[in-house]
């Protein structure tokens, strides 16, 4: 069984928010990091490969430096890594990343590929269904639980006040929150091997099936028209008192906006 | 694609067991509005099975038009046959704008339609608008007029970026929840009601419902509460949210939760504020025990008055509190609870 799980790194928003002085985000003080809910994902399929002895292969579309975080992923136990790095990618909205690494994942052999629900940069989670659609597979989205049963897999899919458990005949893309699970460390030899490791590297033109009208930013259906820094509320009043004259501040305060 | 082709602002009226979700009626408010800018009208399309009935509820919140695609194979969402349906309306109904909810439904249907019908989608939009694009004439570049502009935040709620769909069609969007208003309900009014059929044709995509596990519903939608008595890692245990909820009690309000009490297991998920849970404004929002993580303030910072109780002094909850207070949730929050008591019984 051959599972591919689709990674991202990602600049770390959780925690490591850092700020300039005028108020915009100081991306060089934050690090980069494995997107969590897709580090969930690879997890779920390590697990598959120790109970089943599955391969796992990670791929991901980004900056040379992506290279990092693939080794990563070896160290945790991933077989293969491919990088999809090219200028002409750049740019892409989630139509042309999913047509890309669409394309990538042709090269591949697959029974189940695993991508994180969303991306803690972009908050789209539009690029695993739209590779699905691309590839003509079912997509099951916000998996909470995945077990992989003959030529199917089980999937518990979360809403918001219930979860349906899905039956889906492979080959399928699964997208995973980062509840599913506790990722794995990993271990020193694991590091060791992942840096003798061969990551593979694909440019546009190792990718088939991919029209240049999909791709980068000119093949991006939605652009950008402004992007500013978020106007935060200003902060309030705030006072230390000791409990009982916070009680009567907070009575105050609700009195004179009609609270109570 | 003839862009001219494309008429209309359309919304998905989301149902769950034949019940509409309020996104429905909050995305026909704000199509409202986008269809006055354009001289244009406003359709809701429905799906599911046996929902005849529901036409007219979104025809009371203001649709002009009502489209029902009723087939037994849309009784419980799926994916690939909910993906066909809409992608037909949108074929052959051809609205210029085409709005989702972004819940757990509409964030999987939004990408896979937009993909099926090759158009853009912008995600977990927070506010829309009908501008030109590029916003400033730039030389020798056209600007076009009446385009969606689309205004959402990303790097967890840390920048805004507007988005623009200027070449395909229909400019897509899913919205979220609790942020757009809803119109008043028009008791009587009559929407036009059309019955579409799209013949949807079972494939390889269909997977198989094995199971629906309902959550223990709380009593009351955090969405709708308009008082919201929150409490995250600092109430210290889930006994210890006993002294929130009587405060929510005699305020008449609800006991919401971070994130950090939903993973230690001591709350529900459909009670979790935040980018991952639910976004609320409510009139008033007690942020106790809250440190006030980015991915918290984003799902509440647009609550009318924010009240938090900390013990922390350089907790980020401060920033964006209007009335912040250093210290004891332990002795505050009982002695409040007394205190407004004491008030509301003298009334």
């Amino acid at each position: 069984m051959n599972i591919v799980v689709c990674i991202k790194q990602v600049p770390d928003t959780k925690g490591g928010v850092k700020f300039n002085p005028d108020g915009t985000l100081d991306r060089a003080a934050m690090l980069a990091i494995m997107n969590p809910d897709d580090k969930a994902g690879l997890e779920a399929a390590l697990r598959i490969k120790d109970a089943t002895g599955a391969k796992v292969t990670v791929v991901t579309m980004g900056l040379p430096k992506a290279d990092d975080m693939l080794r990563e992923a070896l160290a945790m136990g991933a077989d293969e890594a491919v990088l999809i790095t090219d200028r002409r990618l750049g740019g892409a909205d989630t139509w042309a990343t999913s047509s890309t690494i669409a394309a990538g994942l042709r090269n591949l052999d697959y029974d189940l590929i695993i991508t994180g629900r969303q991306a803690i940069d972009g908050d789209t989670a539009q690029v695993g269904p739209q590779i699905a659609e691309h590839l003509g597979l079912p997509v099951i989205s916000y998996a909470e639980d995945i077990k992989v049963e003959g030529d199917s897999v089980i999937v518990q899919r979360q809403y918001e006040d219930r979860y349906h458990e899905i039956k889906a005949k492979m080959p399928c893309l699964i997208t995973a929150l980062s509840e599913l699970n506790e990722p794995r460390y990993m271990t020193p030899g694991g590091v060791f091997d992942a840096f003798d490791k061969e990551v593979t590297v694909w440019g546009r033109d190792d990718l088939k099936d991919l029209d240049d009208a999909n791709i980068g930013l000119a093949g991006s259906p939605t652009k950008i028209a402004k992007a500013s820094d978020k106007v935060r509320k200003g902060a309030g009043e705030k006072v230390a008192l000791d409990p009982q004259e916070s009680v009567n501040y907070i009575v105050s305060k609700l009195k004179e906006k009609h609270v109570i | 694609m003839s862009l001219e082709e494309y008429k209309g602002v359309a919304i998905f009226a989301q149902q769950v067991d034949n019940k509409l979700s309020s996104i429905a009626f909050e995305l026909i408010g704000k199509a409202h509005e986008l269809a006055k800018d354009l001289g244009t009208d406003v359709t809701a399309v429905v799906l599911g099975s046996g929902i005849a009935n529901l036409a007219d509820e979104l025809s009371e919140y203001g649709a002009d038009k009502v489209v029902v695609i009723d087939d037994p194979v849309l009784e419980t969402y799926r994916t690939e046959p909910y993906a066909q349906a809409l992608a037909a309306y949108i074929n052959e109904y051809k609205p210029e704008i085409m709005l989702v909810g972004a819940t757990a439904i509409g964030r999987d249907l939004g990408p896979t339609v937009s993909a099926r019908v090759a158009t853009g989608l912008t995600a977990d939009c927070t506010s829309l608008e009908i501008g030109d694009f590029p916003l400033q004439a730039v030389a020798g570049k056209e600007q076009k007029h009446n385009q969606l502009l689309m205004t959402r935040p990303a790097f967890g709620g840390n920048t805004i970026a507007t988005i623009a769909c200027p070449d395909n069609r229909p400019q897509m969007a899913t919205v979220r929840p609790g942020v757009m208003q809803k119109l008043d309900k028009q008791p009587g009014r009559k929407a036009e009601v059309i019955n579409f059929n799209p013949e949807i044709k079972e494939n390889n995509k269909f997977v198989e419902i094995l199971n629906v596990v309902k959550n223990v519903a709380s009593t009351v939608d955090i969405m709708d509460a308009k008082i919201l008595v929150s409490g995250g890692r600092g109430v210290g245990s889930p006994e210890n949210f006993k002294i929130l909820d009587d405060l929510a009690e005699v305020l008449g309000g609800t006991v919401s939760c971070s994130r950090a009490v939903v993973d230690s297991g001591w709350k529900p998920k459909d009670l979790q504020v935040g980018q991952t849970g639910k976004t609320v404004r409510p009139n008033v929002y007690f942020a106790i025990g809250i440190s006030g993580a980015i991915q918290h303030t984003a799902g509440m910072e647009e609550s009318d008055i924010i009240i938090a109780i900390n013990k922390d002094d350089t907790a980020p909850i401060f920033d964006v509190a209007d009335y912040g207070i250093v210290g004891d949730l332990n002795k505050i929050v009982p002695a409040l609870t007394e205190a407004l008591k004491a008030e509301l019984a003298n009334k």
